[in-house]
């Protein structure tokens, strides 16, 4: 079966600052992928790479076998089948919750704007959002402003999600909602690469982890192996002071 | 007195059909100053070298210029007129300060911003009309508001273009210079409308800091 994301010898370097040197990756259609690794791995990059918010050097990003990483590509009809959020939410301060989801449903899909509204509902109303259709972003609780951003990305029916450290801007108490809304998609059919610190939460979700150090992915495999049986000594190296500082259970 | 007000007449009207030129021009010339993509380099330029050279010469400057220069041109009537003209330069210096508040507000918002609109497929022009513009522009309202006083003081600059011509064909009767009433007057009428405009500018500002509060972290 085609992979649905497929990255091969992906580079990237911001000045002398190589940050991907040369990236294998790839998701089947609906699996879970996960990327841990040190902050400063490239985590975050490599997620902006593949919705074409910043040009690869090198390398090549398929999906579903059609080189989106390639020069003169429409990044537009692309980003439709890629979402992606932010760890910092990114809503738009100046639109409600409601115009939040239906604007790239108008605007990109060019849905008149009562079926938009519609689908807008039902999507806030699956991530328990139903009665903050009305609100502005900065009268939401950080919880409930992601699961507006993850409503808003996936409005668009993408087929793969990216997730960006989606908790790492919450207060502890309110993780735990949005984790909540990654497991309910997990199994929709919808293809996730999801950059997470939250390594509990990883060796939950994942269908397959991938440990990004140096540039490369250096381990990847089921979580129960890369958590539990890690090959590489620098897997080990991180997991170890991931458990020393209590972000693991061992 | 009657003539103040006909003279405060004639400046409200200026004023009046020259801030909707100046607020569309300027958004129109910030826009283009702000684009990204490298085919619409020369667009960048002519807006930066327009911007430059308008607010590089004083704004006297530009109204005798323009508004004696062009009906020097040789124009039939109305189109010789310094009046007409006059406002032409004002709006067309005006613009050019008004597009770099505007710009600004662009630059002010923030780049994630952008990335968010883009990332749902917005174009970059989208991206600029639905998600920049509409936060940039909120945010120079106060500065704006203080740009539209100062643009209400210097009509006075193109209304007098007008009355200084006859006085020149006329021989200026000096005399007339002595009596600093009508000025005096003329200082008062501005003054009661310019005041009531910079406290609703305030007004605007300190609702923006309410509503905004603290949550915004850039
Ligand atoms: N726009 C940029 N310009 C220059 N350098 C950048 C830019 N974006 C990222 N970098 C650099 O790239 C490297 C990788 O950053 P990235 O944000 O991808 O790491 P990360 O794995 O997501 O880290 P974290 O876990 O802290 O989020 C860092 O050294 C960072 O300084
Ligand atoms: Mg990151």
């Amino acid at each position: 079966m085609t992979p649905r994301i497929e990255l091969s010898g992906v580079r990237k370097s911001f000045g002398s600052n190589v940050v991907l040197d040369g990236v294998d990756l790839s998701a089947a259609p609906g699996e879970v992928v996960t990327l841990i690794g040190a902050s400063g791995s490239g985590k975050t990059t490599l997620l902006r790479c593949v919705n074409l918010l910043e040009p690869v050097d090198d390398g090549r990003i398929l999906l579903d076998g059609t080189d989106i990483a390639a020069v003169g590509v429409d990044p537009n009809p692309v980003r439709r089948r890629v979402g992606i959020v932010f760890q910092s939410f990114n809503l738009f301060p100046h639109m409600s919750v409601e115009r939040n989801v239906t604007l790239a449903l108008t605007e990109v899909l060019g849905q008149p704007a009562t079926e938009a509204r519609e689908a807008a509902r039902a999507m806030l109303g699956r991530l328990g959002l139903a009665d903050k259709a009305g609100a502005y972003p900065d009268q939401l609780s950080g919880g409930q402003q992601q699961r507006t951003a993850i409503a808003r990305a996936l409005a668009l029916n993408p087929e793969v999600l990216l997730l960006d450290e989606v908790t790492s801007a919450l207060d502890p108490e309110l993780v735990g909602e949005v984790l909540d809304v990654v497991r309910e998609l997990r199994g929709s059919g919808i293809t996730m690469l999801i950059a997470t610190h939250e390594m509990g939460f990883a060796r939950e979700i994942s269908d397959r982890v991938c440990f990004l150090a140096g540039g490369t992915v250096v381990e990847s495999g089921p979580p129960s192996q890369v958590f539990g049986a890690p090959s590489d000594p620098r897997t080990r190296q991180f997991l170890a002071r991931v458990i020393a500082s209590g972000r693991l259970d061992p | 007195m009657p003539r103040l007000v006909e003279a405060f007449w004639l400046d409200v009207r200026i004023f009046m059909w020259t801030t909707p030129c100046i607020v569309a021009g300027a958004l129109l010339l910030a826009v283009a100053r702000s684009t990204r993509a490298p085919a619409l380099f020369p667009v960048r330029l002519a807006a930066i070298a327009y911007i430059d050279v308008m607010r590089g010469v004083p704004v006297i400057l530009w109204i005798y210029l323009i508004g004696f220069g062009v009906p020097g041109l040789g124009m039939e009537r109305p189109w010789n007129s310094p009046l007409l003209w006059g406002s032409v330069a004002l709006g067309m210096t005006y613009s050019a300060y008004v597009a770099e508040v505007f710009r600004a507000g662009i630059e002010s918002v923030h780049e994630s911003q952008r990335a968010a609109a883009r990332s749902l497929g917005l174009s970059g022009a989208q991206a600029m009309r639905f998600v920049i513009l509409p936060q940039a522009v909120r945010r120079v309202v106060p500065p704006l508001m203080n740009d539209l006083v100062s643009l209400q003081k210097d009509v006075a600059l193109v209304s007098l273009i007008g009355p200084i011509e006859i006085l020149r064909q006329a021989g200026i009767d000096k005399a007339k210079f002595a009596n600093f009433t009508p000025y005096v007057g003329a200082a008062l009428v501005f003054l009661a409308v310019t005041i009531p405009l910079t406290r609703f500018a305030d007004h605007l500002l300190a609702r923006e800091r309410v509503r905004t509060g603290g949550s915004r972290v850039r």
